[in-house]
Protein backbone atom coordinates (compact mmCIF):
# COMPACT_ATOMS: atom_id res chain seq x y z
CA UNK A 1 0.00 0.00 0.00
CA UNK A 2 1.63 3.60 -0.83
CA UNK A 3 2.33 5.71 1.93
CA UNK A 4 -0.64 8.12 2.69
CA UNK A 5 -2.15 10.73 4.94
CA UNK A 6 -3.84 9.92 7.81
CA UNK A 7 -7.32 11.33 8.29
CA UNK A 8 -7.22 11.75 12.29
CA UNK A 9 -10.59 10.92 14.21
CA UNK A 10 -13.46 13.03 14.77
CA UNK A 11 -12.28 15.15 18.01
CA UNK A 12 -12.59 18.52 19.12
CA UNK A 13 -9.38 20.69 18.14
CA UNK A 14 -8.58 22.78 21.47
CA UNK A 15 -9.01 27.03 20.34
CA UNK A 16 -7.08 28.05 23.27
CA UNK A 17 -3.47 27.46 25.22
CA UNK A 18 -4.69 24.95 28.25
CA UNK A 19 -2.83 23.20 30.96
CA UNK A 20 -5.72 20.33 30.35
CA UNK A 21 -4.52 16.64 29.39
CA UNK A 22 -4.45 16.84 25.28
CA UNK A 23 -4.07 14.14 23.03
CA UNK A 24 -2.02 14.09 20.11
CA UNK A 25 -3.42 12.58 16.81
CA UNK A 26 -0.91 11.92 13.82
CA UNK A 27 -1.10 12.78 10.41
CA UNK A 28 1.07 10.05 9.14
CA UNK A 29 1.07 6.53 10.12
CA UNK A 30 2.91 5.18 12.95
CA UNK A 31 4.89 2.29 13.09
CA UNK A 32 2.31 -0.55 14.30
CA UNK A 33 3.65 -1.71 18.11
CA UNK A 34 3.76 -5.41 16.47
CA UNK A 35 6.25 -4.18 13.59
CA UNK A 36 9.10 -2.78 16.12
CA UNK A 37 12.21 -4.51 15.79
CA UNK A 38 14.56 -4.52 18.78
CA UNK A 39 16.65 -1.04 17.39
CA UNK A 40 12.78 0.68 17.44
CA UNK A 41 11.92 -0.37 20.86
CA UNK A 42 15.63 0.99 21.92
CA UNK A 43 14.89 4.16 20.21
CA UNK A 44 11.59 4.93 22.34
CA UNK A 45 14.60 4.70 25.31
CA UNK A 46 11.33 4.55 27.96
CA UNK A 47 9.29 1.34 27.18
CA UNK A 48 6.15 3.62 28.04
CA UNK A 49 6.75 5.60 25.07
CA UNK A 50 5.27 2.50 22.90
CA UNK A 51 2.08 3.65 23.54
CA UNK A 52 2.85 7.17 22.02
CA UNK A 53 1.40 7.79 18.78
CA UNK A 54 4.09 10.56 18.58
CA UNK A 55 6.88 8.48 19.49
CA UNK A 56 6.22 5.21 17.16
CA UNK A 57 5.99 7.79 13.87
CA UNK A 58 9.56 9.36 15.16
CA UNK A 59 10.94 5.67 15.79
CA UNK A 60 11.13 5.40 11.24
CA UNK A 61 14.13 7.16 11.96
CA UNK A 62 15.45 4.64 15.20
CA UNK A 63 19.07 6.50 15.40
CA UNK A 64 17.81 9.98 15.58
CA UNK A 65 14.87 9.94 17.64
CA UNK A 66 16.87 7.97 20.47
CA UNK A 67 19.51 10.93 20.19
CA UNK A 68 16.43 13.19 20.71
CA UNK A 69 15.25 11.86 23.60
CA UNK A 70 19.07 11.81 25.26
CA UNK A 71 19.41 15.27 24.79
CA UNK A 72 16.17 16.22 25.80
CA UNK A 73 16.70 14.50 29.08
CA UNK A 74 19.84 15.78 30.20
CA UNK A 75 18.54 19.59 29.48
CA UNK A 76 15.62 19.09 31.32
CA UNK A 77 16.44 16.36 33.84
CA UNK A 78 19.95 16.91 35.26
CA UNK A 79 20.00 17.97 38.81
CA UNK A 80 23.40 19.28 38.43
CA UNK A 81 23.10 23.07 39.76
CA UNK A 82 22.20 25.79 36.85
CA UNK A 83 18.62 26.30 36.33
CA UNK A 84 16.03 24.66 38.49
CA UNK A 85 13.55 22.73 36.46
CA UNK A 86 10.45 24.91 37.12
CA UNK A 87 12.50 27.72 35.10
CA UNK A 88 13.81 24.82 32.22
CA UNK A 89 9.75 24.35 31.98
CA UNK A 90 9.23 28.21 31.87
CA UNK A 91 11.54 28.18 28.79
CA UNK A 92 9.56 25.24 27.05
CA UNK A 93 6.66 26.71 27.71
CA UNK A 94 7.54 30.38 26.76
CA UNK A 95 8.77 28.98 23.75
CA UNK A 96 5.82 26.89 22.69
CA UNK A 97 3.44 29.32 23.42
CA UNK A 98 5.61 31.82 20.88
CA UNK A 99 5.70 29.36 18.42
CA UNK A 100 2.03 28.24 18.93
CA UNK A 101 2.45 24.66 19.60
CA UNK A 102 -0.56 24.29 22.07
CA UNK A 103 0.12 20.63 22.43
CA UNK A 104 3.53 21.08 23.72
CA UNK A 105 2.54 24.66 25.90
CA UNK A 106 -0.23 22.22 27.90
CA UNK A 107 2.34 19.57 28.79
CA UNK A 108 5.12 21.82 29.64
CA UNK A 109 3.10 24.61 31.09
CA UNK A 110 1.27 21.78 33.47
CA UNK A 111 5.00 20.74 34.27
CA UNK A 112 6.02 24.61 35.08
CA UNK A 113 3.32 25.06 37.10
CA UNK A 114 3.82 21.97 39.70
CA UNK A 115 7.54 22.53 39.71
CA UNK A 116 6.92 26.07 40.61
CA UNK A 117 3.87 25.67 42.51
CA UNK A 118 3.12 29.24 40.56
CA UNK A 119 0.00 27.98 38.36
CA UNK A 120 -1.62 31.64 37.94
CA UNK A 121 1.90 33.42 36.82
CA UNK A 122 1.86 29.81 34.46
CA UNK A 123 -1.99 30.32 33.37
CA UNK A 124 -1.12 34.15 32.74
CA UNK A 125 1.58 33.26 29.91
CA UNK A 126 -1.13 30.79 28.47
CA UNK A 127 -3.94 33.27 28.36
CA UNK A 128 -1.55 36.77 27.72
CA UNK A 129 0.44 34.88 25.91
CA UNK A 130 4.53 35.74 26.22
CA UNK A 131 4.04 39.82 26.98
CA UNK A 132 2.10 38.82 30.29
CA UNK A 133 3.90 40.25 33.15
CA UNK A 134 4.99 37.32 35.31
CA UNK A 135 7.81 39.71 37.62
CA UNK A 136 11.32 40.57 36.74
CA UNK A 137 13.23 37.21 36.91
CA UNK A 138 10.54 34.89 34.86
CA UNK A 139 9.80 38.07 32.04
CA UNK A 140 13.17 37.53 31.70
CA UNK A 141 13.50 33.57 31.37
CA UNK A 142 10.25 34.62 28.68
CA UNK A 143 12.36 37.38 26.96
CA UNK A 144 15.49 35.43 26.72
CA UNK A 145 13.37 32.39 25.29
CA UNK A 146 11.06 34.43 22.96
CA UNK A 147 14.53 36.19 21.72
CA UNK A 148 16.04 33.06 20.65
CA UNK A 149 13.03 31.50 19.30
CA UNK A 150 12.96 34.26 16.74
CA UNK A 151 14.02 33.43 13.21
CA UNK A 152 16.56 35.28 13.01
CA UNK A 153 17.52 34.45 16.38
CA UNK A 154 17.54 38.03 18.15
CA UNK A 155 19.06 37.10 21.21
CA UNK A 156 21.63 39.40 22.29
CA UNK A 157 23.60 40.72 25.13
CA UNK A 158 20.56 42.40 26.48
CA UNK A 159 19.34 39.19 27.19
CA UNK A 160 22.68 37.50 28.77
CA UNK A 161 22.38 41.40 31.20
CA UNK A 162 19.08 40.75 32.56
CA UNK A 163 19.32 37.05 32.85
CA UNK A 164 22.53 38.01 34.96
CA UNK A 165 20.63 40.47 36.75
CA UNK A 166 17.77 38.39 37.64
CA UNK A 167 20.20 36.17 39.94
CA UNK A 168 21.14 33.61 37.20
CA UNK A 169 24.65 32.59 36.62
CA UNK A 170 26.21 31.44 33.45
CA UNK A 171 25.06 27.81 33.57
CA UNK A 172 21.51 28.29 34.43
CA UNK A 173 21.76 31.09 31.49
CA UNK A 174 22.91 28.21 29.02
CA UNK A 175 19.65 25.92 30.42
CA UNK A 176 17.81 28.82 29.40
CA UNK A 177 19.24 28.50 26.03
CA UNK A 178 19.09 24.64 26.00
CA UNK A 179 15.69 24.68 27.18
CA UNK A 180 14.31 27.34 24.49
CA UNK A 181 16.31 25.38 21.72
CA UNK A 182 15.04 22.05 22.12
CA UNK A 183 11.64 23.35 21.92
CA UNK A 184 12.27 24.72 18.98
CA UNK A 185 13.00 21.71 17.79
CA UNK A 186 10.33 19.83 19.39
CA UNK A 187 7.65 22.32 18.62
CA UNK A 188 8.56 21.76 14.93
CA UNK A 189 7.72 17.90 14.83
CA UNK A 190 4.48 18.52 17.09
CA UNK A 191 3.10 21.30 14.68
CA UNK A 192 3.52 19.90 11.65
CA UNK A 193 3.60 15.71 11.66
CA UNK A 194 0.04 15.80 13.56
CA UNK A 195 -2.29 17.16 16.19
CA UNK A 196 -3.79 17.94 19.41
CA UNK A 197 -6.91 17.07 20.52
CA UNK A 198 -9.18 18.25 23.27
CA UNK A 199 -9.89 15.38 26.44
CA UNK A 200 -7.09 13.02 25.69
CA UNK B 1 33.57 10.23 21.38
CA UNK B 2 35.30 13.13 19.67
CA UNK B 3 37.99 12.86 17.35
CA UNK B 4 39.59 16.62 16.25
CA UNK B 5 38.79 17.50 12.92
CA UNK B 6 36.96 13.87 11.47
CA UNK B 7 34.37 15.02 13.81
CA UNK B 8 34.91 17.42 15.76
CA UNK B 9 32.08 18.53 17.88
CA UNK B 10 29.65 20.76 15.71
CA UNK B 11 28.34 23.05 18.05
CA UNK B 12 31.62 23.61 19.72
CA UNK B 13 33.01 24.46 16.35
CA UNK B 14 30.66 26.86 15.73
CA UNK B 15 30.55 28.63 18.88
CA UNK B 16 34.54 28.62 18.98
CA UNK B 17 34.91 26.44 22.11
CA UNK B 18 38.19 25.03 23.03
CA UNK B 19 39.29 22.59 25.94
CA UNK B 20 39.03 24.48 29.35
CA UNK B 21 37.42 27.32 28.77
CA UNK B 22 34.88 29.08 30.20
CA UNK B 23 31.92 27.69 27.82
CA UNK B 24 33.62 24.26 28.04
CA UNK B 25 33.15 23.89 31.86
CA UNK B 26 29.91 24.70 31.03
CA UNK B 27 28.65 22.39 28.48
CA UNK B 28 30.67 19.73 30.68
CA UNK B 29 27.93 19.86 33.16
CA UNK B 30 25.77 18.46 30.69
CA UNK B 31 27.43 15.80 28.96
CA UNK B 32 24.73 13.80 27.59
CA UNK B 33 22.87 17.04 26.08
CA UNK B 34 26.32 18.24 24.18
CA UNK B 35 27.09 14.22 23.17
CA UNK B 36 23.76 13.55 22.28
CA UNK B 37 23.50 16.33 19.96
CA UNK B 38 26.20 15.67 18.07
CA UNK B 39 24.71 12.16 17.56
CA UNK B 40 21.53 13.42 16.30
CA UNK B 41 23.74 15.81 13.81
CA UNK B 42 25.45 12.06 12.83
CA UNK B 43 22.42 10.18 12.33
CA UNK B 44 20.72 12.81 10.23
CA UNK B 45 23.69 13.73 8.33
CA UNK B 46 26.04 11.02 8.23
CA UNK B 47 23.62 8.00 8.83
CA UNK B 48 24.59 4.26 9.62
CA UNK B 49 21.42 3.42 7.52
CA UNK B 50 21.36 6.07 4.88
CA UNK B 51 17.94 5.11 3.69
CA UNK B 52 15.71 7.10 0.85
CA UNK B 53 17.37 10.30 1.79
CA UNK B 54 20.73 10.93 -0.02
CA UNK B 55 23.50 13.20 1.68
CA UNK B 56 22.89 15.75 -0.80
CA UNK B 57 19.60 16.16 -0.02
CA UNK B 58 20.33 16.27 3.67
CA UNK B 59 23.13 18.81 3.02
CA UNK B 60 20.86 20.87 0.45
CA UNK B 61 18.26 21.08 3.37
CA UNK B 62 20.73 21.73 6.12
CA UNK B 63 22.48 24.48 3.77
CA UNK B 64 19.05 26.15 2.71
CA UNK B 65 17.71 26.02 6.85
CA UNK B 66 20.79 27.27 8.39
CA UNK B 67 21.05 30.51 5.22
CA UNK B 68 17.21 30.82 6.50
CA UNK B 69 18.14 32.02 9.71
CA UNK B 70 20.66 34.19 8.52
CA UNK B 71 23.68 33.25 10.72
CA UNK B 72 26.83 33.61 7.86
CA UNK B 73 28.98 31.38 10.23
CA UNK B 74 26.17 28.45 10.42
CA UNK B 75 25.43 28.85 6.86
CA UNK B 76 29.04 29.05 5.21
CA UNK B 77 29.35 25.04 7.33
CA UNK B 78 26.50 24.19 5.76
CA UNK B 79 27.00 25.35 2.75
CA UNK B 80 30.69 23.54 2.65
CA UNK B 81 29.09 20.09 3.63
CA UNK B 82 26.94 20.59 0.47
CA UNK B 83 30.11 20.96 -1.70
CA UNK B 84 31.27 18.09 -0.14
CA UNK B 85 28.60 15.65 -0.31
CA UNK B 86 29.18 16.01 -4.43
CA UNK B 87 26.72 19.53 -5.51
CA UNK B 88 26.44 20.54 -8.64
CA UNK B 89 27.20 24.09 -9.15
CA UNK B 90 23.82 24.09 -10.18
CA UNK B 91 22.19 22.98 -7.31
CA UNK B 92 24.20 25.23 -5.09
CA UNK B 93 23.48 28.27 -6.85
CA UNK B 94 19.84 27.48 -6.89
CA UNK B 95 20.13 26.93 -2.59
CA UNK B 96 21.47 30.21 -2.81
CA UNK B 97 18.65 31.52 -4.80
CA UNK B 98 16.31 30.04 -2.69
CA UNK B 99 17.88 31.76 0.56
CA UNK B 100 17.49 35.21 -1.03
CA UNK B 101 13.86 34.36 -2.01
CA UNK B 102 12.52 32.49 0.57
CA UNK B 103 14.10 34.62 3.62
CA UNK B 104 11.82 35.95 6.31
CA UNK B 105 10.81 36.19 9.85
CA UNK B 106 9.25 34.36 12.06
CA UNK B 107 7.30 32.58 13.55
CA UNK B 108 4.31 33.65 12.20
CA UNK B 109 1.22 31.88 11.38
CA UNK B 110 -3.14 31.56 12.60
CA UNK B 111 -4.97 29.72 14.51
CA UNK B 112 -7.86 27.44 14.58
CA UNK B 113 -10.52 29.65 14.39
CA UNK B 114 -11.32 30.94 18.22
CA UNK B 115 -10.41 33.09 20.80
CA UNK B 116 -6.66 32.88 19.37
CA UNK B 117 -7.82 34.25 15.77
CA UNK B 118 -6.84 37.73 17.16
CA UNK B 119 -3.10 36.42 17.23
CA UNK B 120 -2.73 35.58 13.59
CA UNK B 121 0.17 37.15 12.15
CA UNK B 122 -0.07 36.34 7.87
CA UNK B 123 2.85 35.59 6.30
CA UNK B 124 4.05 34.30 3.09
CA UNK B 125 4.17 30.60 1.79
CA UNK B 126 6.46 29.75 -0.12
CA UNK B 127 6.70 28.63 -3.93
CA UNK B 128 9.66 28.15 -5.22
CA UNK B 129 10.79 29.56 -8.72
CA UNK B 130 10.60 28.12 -11.90
CA UNK B 131 14.42 28.06 -12.37
CA UNK B 132 14.91 26.99 -8.66
CA UNK B 133 12.38 24.35 -8.84
CA UNK B 134 14.50 22.89 -12.48
CA UNK B 135 17.57 22.85 -10.58
CA UNK B 136 16.15 21.13 -7.13
CA UNK B 137 14.12 18.74 -8.90
CA UNK B 138 10.70 18.37 -7.67
CA UNK B 139 12.14 16.31 -4.72
CA UNK B 140 14.19 18.67 -3.15
CA UNK B 141 11.86 21.25 -4.31
CA UNK B 142 8.65 19.71 -2.32
CA UNK B 143 10.85 19.35 0.38
CA UNK B 144 12.09 23.20 0.85
CA UNK B 145 8.57 24.34 0.46
CA UNK B 146 8.28 22.82 3.34
CA UNK B 147 10.98 23.57 4.85
CA UNK B 148 10.27 26.82 5.09
CA UNK B 149 6.81 26.03 5.99
CA UNK B 150 8.86 24.39 8.95
CA UNK B 151 11.14 27.06 9.74
CA UNK B 152 9.27 30.33 9.76
CA UNK B 153 5.55 29.28 10.39
CA UNK B 154 5.31 25.71 11.61
CA UNK B 155 1.64 26.50 12.96
CA UNK B 156 0.09 26.85 9.60
CA UNK B 157 1.05 23.00 9.34
CA UNK B 158 -1.41 20.77 7.39
CA UNK B 159 -1.48 17.22 6.20
CA UNK B 160 -2.17 18.87 2.55
CA UNK B 161 2.05 19.52 3.40
CA UNK B 162 2.67 16.13 4.03
CA UNK B 163 0.94 15.18 1.58
CA UNK B 164 2.71 17.32 -1.26
CA UNK B 165 5.83 15.73 0.03
CA UNK B 166 4.51 12.39 -0.84
CA UNK B 167 3.40 13.23 -4.19
CA UNK B 168 7.36 14.44 -4.66
CA UNK B 169 8.72 11.09 -3.83
CA UNK B 170 9.05 11.47 -0.16
CA UNK B 171 7.57 8.10 2.01
CA UNK B 172 6.15 8.43 5.28
CA UNK B 173 9.21 7.51 6.50
CA UNK B 174 11.80 10.02 4.78
CA UNK B 175 9.38 12.48 5.92
CA UNK B 176 10.20 11.92 9.67
CA UNK B 177 14.34 12.22 8.81
CA UNK B 178 13.21 15.40 6.83
CA UNK B 179 11.16 16.71 9.67
CA UNK B 180 14.00 16.08 11.69
CA UNK B 181 16.60 17.47 9.78
CA UNK B 182 14.86 20.61 10.11
CA UNK B 183 13.86 20.55 13.55
CA UNK B 184 17.16 19.70 15.23
CA UNK B 185 19.15 22.47 12.83
CA UNK B 186 16.35 24.68 14.35
CA UNK B 187 17.89 23.68 17.85
CA UNK B 188 21.87 23.49 16.93
CA UNK B 189 21.26 26.86 15.13
CA UNK B 190 19.73 28.00 18.47
CA UNK B 191 22.43 26.76 20.93
CA UNK B 192 24.85 28.28 18.92
CA UNK B 193 23.46 31.35 18.37
CA UNK B 194 22.93 31.25 21.90
CA UNK B 195 26.42 30.19 23.40
CA UNK B 196 28.33 32.70 21.30
CA UNK B 197 26.29 35.66 22.38
CA UNK B 198 27.13 34.36 26.22
CA UNK B 199 30.58 33.76 25.49
CA UNK B 200 31.13 37.44 24.36
CA UNK B 201 29.83 38.62 27.90
CA UNK B 202 32.54 37.28 30.32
Amino acid sequence: MPDAVLVPPDHTAPVAFTRAQLEWLPWLEPLAIEALTERHMASLVDAARLKSPYFRLLARDPDALEARTRTDKDIFYNPDAGLPRAERELAAAATSRFNGCVYCASVHSRHAATYSKREADVQRLLDEGVAADLGERWNAIVAASVALTATPIAFGPEHVDRLRRSGLDDLAIADVIQAAAFFNWANRLMLSLGEPAAGG
Amino acid sequence: MRIPGTDADVIDALVGITPGSPLDAIRVRRPEARAQAQATYRALFAPDVPGNVTAQERFAVGAFVAGLHGDAAIAAFYAARLSDSGASTALREAVDAAIAAAGTQGPYGSYPAGPLSREDTPGPAYRAAAATRRALGPRLAAAFEHVHLLVFHPRDATPVALQALLDAGWSTTDIVTLSQIVAFLSFQIRVVGGLRTLAGRP
